[in-house]
């Protein structure tokens, strides 16, 4: 048998997280192997696409990639509106002050041209330190020697030692669950979103939003819209395409038997949409991924051993009010990592690496960011069904429609408070009753007809580009009782009720005289979300390396 | 460790590129030339072999001047060095003996001489499987083939070799021989690249060839009888001792069901299939 390999640093996908890592690692002299298991960077990364350097962080990607702005990136956004629907009234709250609060920059981007990009840079800066970027391999799980961490072991390659191993490798990270950090168990953790990349005209970006060279927007859409469902939705300006999803509570999706796409199409289908969209609407790509709440999951201590935890993978997604920020939170929390192993090694201590991570999460203000204070304190208080039923009793009533009223403009500013945006409580009083009330008081109703027809669930899924491990499904589903796992009939984005061509469906059984309704699995519509390991009961993995889902647009 | 690979082309029998006349004979002009699909599994092989011993892969083929494209394509795929073209209007039509003589006699004209030589399992176009154990025993090496899966031992000079065998059921036949050798690669064959270093370098190669593949008349040698030292008499036509007598047209295979033809308009028709099929309805 011939020796095991063994590396100083593996670096466990490819997204922003593991790429900063990776290139701090590299930089530093730190022989460092990147495993991503996409058949190209990007292919398996979504985000809804904003990415933003803070002037507080102590590092933003164009600290470590110089060129990323030119390259990598679409427009940056430099107006940012809220609007508070009900109905066809629309009240549209400029929020660009918050937006611009502690922001260096603000850049929309698309994941699969990003990340492929950023790749490139990774392997150059990994290879001259006797490792490299790989493609296509999934690593599977951790190398253990006596109970302790020692590496990573992988479908497609022979077990791995290393000193350190970072794991970017998401929100479904099975590193993360491997070392019993994360768990997929509760939907209150979690938001779902959904998105389509729409393709547009030539020269229609910079007309229909009446932008120049170097302008670009933002707009975030809340009110009665999403049929009471807690969330919201948005839209970003690229260089000649539009990001334009919805981000939901997973337990509200799955208490409302919403269906995640018809959400989408709510909003798609809006008359406010009308001034951006026409019935010339072509949709690019259609995707979904699970988002980590940060204020109930980012670990406090996302390290294990040898193993350190960024971005997605350790929960380190802020999602509070309309500040939605996970990329450069995965991208300073990869830097410093990185950092850590560093300054361990140079005391010769590396197993310190894990503590000192932690300690510069904190002390950084990282941690402060994703799991607030204020928020903690608020949340005892506000997030209780009776406060809650009493806040918009009293928000719905007379009393509160003449508060919003009299406040009027100045809701504008307390929207645009970054101090009260860290508080926003988690119910359906600020995602759906206060912007329902506001468009009622202080909107005027929108009287352009929407011309756009989305496509259907089965156009969807027929336009993304799949290779299937066909006899290797990666989701085993282990109760198939409607009560167990009925859930995702709805709630997995592919899925839908009286619809054959996706991942979940109810079926009747007839065995030995017995009728049984059951849920069934056909994984190959697949786009490895990971809503259905929380809301089913299933056995869930990534698929093998290269196989799966492969997104263009990201 | 030295290898080469040896490869031919052919004509692309693929649908919508291969071209029949009237009767049935291939139209050499009208069919684009390319690389022998078998010969595909020997340079994955060489490859392996070079991406986990290092060293050299050379290319070696025997044809008219234009199979440099052929050659090129090669050199994309197994990221080869160096490009060998032997090619003469005296080694024309030649059978596998004489080819297997010339080829033979260019493996002993290459300095440093070869450790590995990989041939695909036949070719497309003359489906004899001669030339590579042909030219294995005009060279003088052993020989092994049917080969899926491979390991060399470059320090005790030795390669250890998984062969397919078959028979009434299918065997796995492993081997050990010492070098240089000869490698026949099966169609099953199976790269296998384990270890996160070998994928790495995998990388480089790919990336050194691509500015290589794009100036690959650089990197090739074309030999003729000459170069070789070789009688015209031997090689060739003229050095072949086969005769074709006549060449038929390959029969088509018979159907393995029968089928009637029924007009769907025809109640008489339809009403006979109905007969035919309800008794299978029934479960009998």
């Amino acid at each position: 048998m011939t020796e095991r390999e063994r590396y100083e640093a593996v670096v466990v996908g490819a997204g922003p997280g593991g790429a900063a890592a990776a290139a701090a690692l590299a930089r530093n002299g730190v022989e460092t192997l990147v495993l991503e298991r996409g058949v190209e960077t990007g292919s398996k990364n979504v985000s809804g696409g904003l990415l933003y350097a803070e002037a507080s962080a102590p590092y933003a990607i164009d600290d470590l990639f110089p060129e990323f702005r030119e390259a990598a990136a679409e427009r940056p956004v430099t107006d940012y509106y809220l609007h508070n629907l009900a109905g066809d009234r629309v009240k549209t709250f400029d929020i660009t002050d918050l937006h611009e609060h502690d922001t260096e920059w603000s850049d929309a981007v698309l994941r699969r041209k990003m990340d492929s990009w950023l790749a490139e840079r990774v392997h150059e800066l990994t290879r001259e330190t006797g490792g490299g970027l790989l493609t296509g391999v999934r690593v599977n799980g951790l190398l253990r020697e006596d109970g302790e961490i020692v590496g990573v072991t992988c479908d497609e390659l022979d077990p791995i030692e290393a000193d350190f191993v970072v794991a970017a490798d998401g929100v479904n990270s099975e590193l993360a669950r491997d070392a019993g950090l994360m768990d997929w168990e509760e939907p209150e953790e979690w938001f779902q979103g959904v998105k389509a990349v729409v393709d547009m005209p030539e020269g229609a970006v910079d007309d229909r939003f009446d932008l120049d060279d170097g302008e670009g927007e933002a707009h975030l859409f809340s009110g009665d819209l999403f049929e009471g469902v807690r969330g919201g939705g948005f839209l970003y300006t690229n260089e000649d395409t539009l990001s334009i999803g919805t981000v939901f509570h997973l337990d509200s999706l799955v208490a409302e038997e919403a269906e995640p796409h018809e959400l989408l199409d709510a909003l798609l289908t809006h008359p406010l949409l009308a001034r951006w969209l026409d019935d010339g609407y072509e949709e690019l790509e259609y995707a979904a991924k699970l988002v980590p709440d940060s204020k109930k999951v980012a670990h406090p201590s996302p390290h294990r051993g040898r193993l350190a935890l960024v971005g997605d993978a350790a929960g380190q997604m802020q999602a509070q009010g309309p500040i939605i920020k996970g990329m450069n939170h995965a991208v300073t929390a990869g830097a410093l990592a990185a950092e850590a192993f560093v300054e361990a090694r140079s005391r010769s201590d590396p197993d310190a690496a894990g503590a000192l991570y932690e300690r510069k999460l904190r002390e950084e203000g990282v941690m402060e960011k994703l799991r607030p204070r204020r928020y903690r304190a608020v949340r005892t208080l506000a997030e209780h069904d009776p406060v809650t039923d009493v806040l918009d009793a009293v928000l719905d009533s007379p009393v509160g429609r003449f508060g919003v009223r009299a406040l009027g403009d100045d809701l504008e500013r307390l929207y645009g408070s970054p101090f009260l945006s860290m508080m926003v409580p988690d119910t359906r009083t600020p995602y759906v009753t206060l912007p329902t009330v506001i468009a009622e008081e202080l909107g005027d109703p929108v009287e352009t007809k929407n011309g756009v027809t989305p496509p259907d669930l089965a156009d969807r899924i027929g336009s993304l580009t799949y290779d299937v491990d066909v006899g290797n499904p990666h989701i085993e589903l282990v109760d198939d009782a409607v009560g167990a796992s009925g859930d995702a009939v709805t709630a997995c984005p592919v899925s839908a009720r009286d619809f054959g061509g996706g991942c979940y469906r109810e079926e009747t059984v007839r065995t030995n005289g017995e009728e049984r309704r059951v849920v069934s699995l056909d994984t190959q519509p697949c786009v490895e979300c990971g809503t259905c390991a929380v809301v089913a009961d299933t056995d869930w993995e990534h698929p093998r390396g290269g196989k799966g889902v492969e997104f263009r647009q990201g | 460790m030295n290898t080469v690979v040896l490869t031919k082309g052919v004509p692309d029998f693929r649908e919508g590129q291969v071209s029949f006349d009237e009767d049935g004979h291939l139209e050499r002009g009208e069919t684009p030339t390319v690389m022998n699909p078998n010969d595909e599994h020997a340079l994955e092989a060489a490859l392996q072999t070079k991406v986990r011993r290092g060293g050299t892969v050379s290319v070696m083929s025997m044809g008219p001047p234009g199979y440099g494209d052929v050659l090129r394509e090669a050199m994309e795929s197994v990221y080869a060095d160096d490009l060998y073209l032997l090619s003469d209007r005296e080694m024309a039509a030649a059978d596998t003996w004489a080819t297997a003589i010339t080829i033979a006699t260019a493996l002993g004209k290459m300095e440093p001489s070869p450790d590995l030589v990989f041939a695909g399992f036949k070719t497309a176009d003359g489906e004899t499987g001669h030339t590579g154990p042909q030219t294995c025993w005009a060279y003088g090496m052993p020989i092994v083939t049917h080969v899926v899966s491979m390991e060399v031992d470059p320090d005790a000079e030795r390669l250890r070799a998984k062969r397919l065998v078959e028979g009434d059921i299918e065997e796995i036949e492993t081997v050990e021989t010492t070098l240089p050798a000869f490698v026949v690669a099966d169609p099953e064959f199976e790269p296998s690249y384990r270890r996160a270093e070998h994928r790495l370098r995998h990388k480089d190669l790919r990336e050194e060839t691509r500015e290589r593949a794009g100036e690959h008349e650089e990197h090739l040698t074309v030999w003729d009888h000459a170069d070789l030292n070789l009688d015209p008499d031997y090689i060739g036509l003229d050095g072949s001792p086969t005769v074709v007598s006549s060449v038929d047209p390959i029969p088509k295979a018979p159907a393995e069901r029968d089928a009637t033809m029924v007009d769907p308009e025809s109640d008489e028709e339809m009403a006979a299939v109905v007969d035919e099929m309800a008794p299978l309805a029934g479960g009998e």
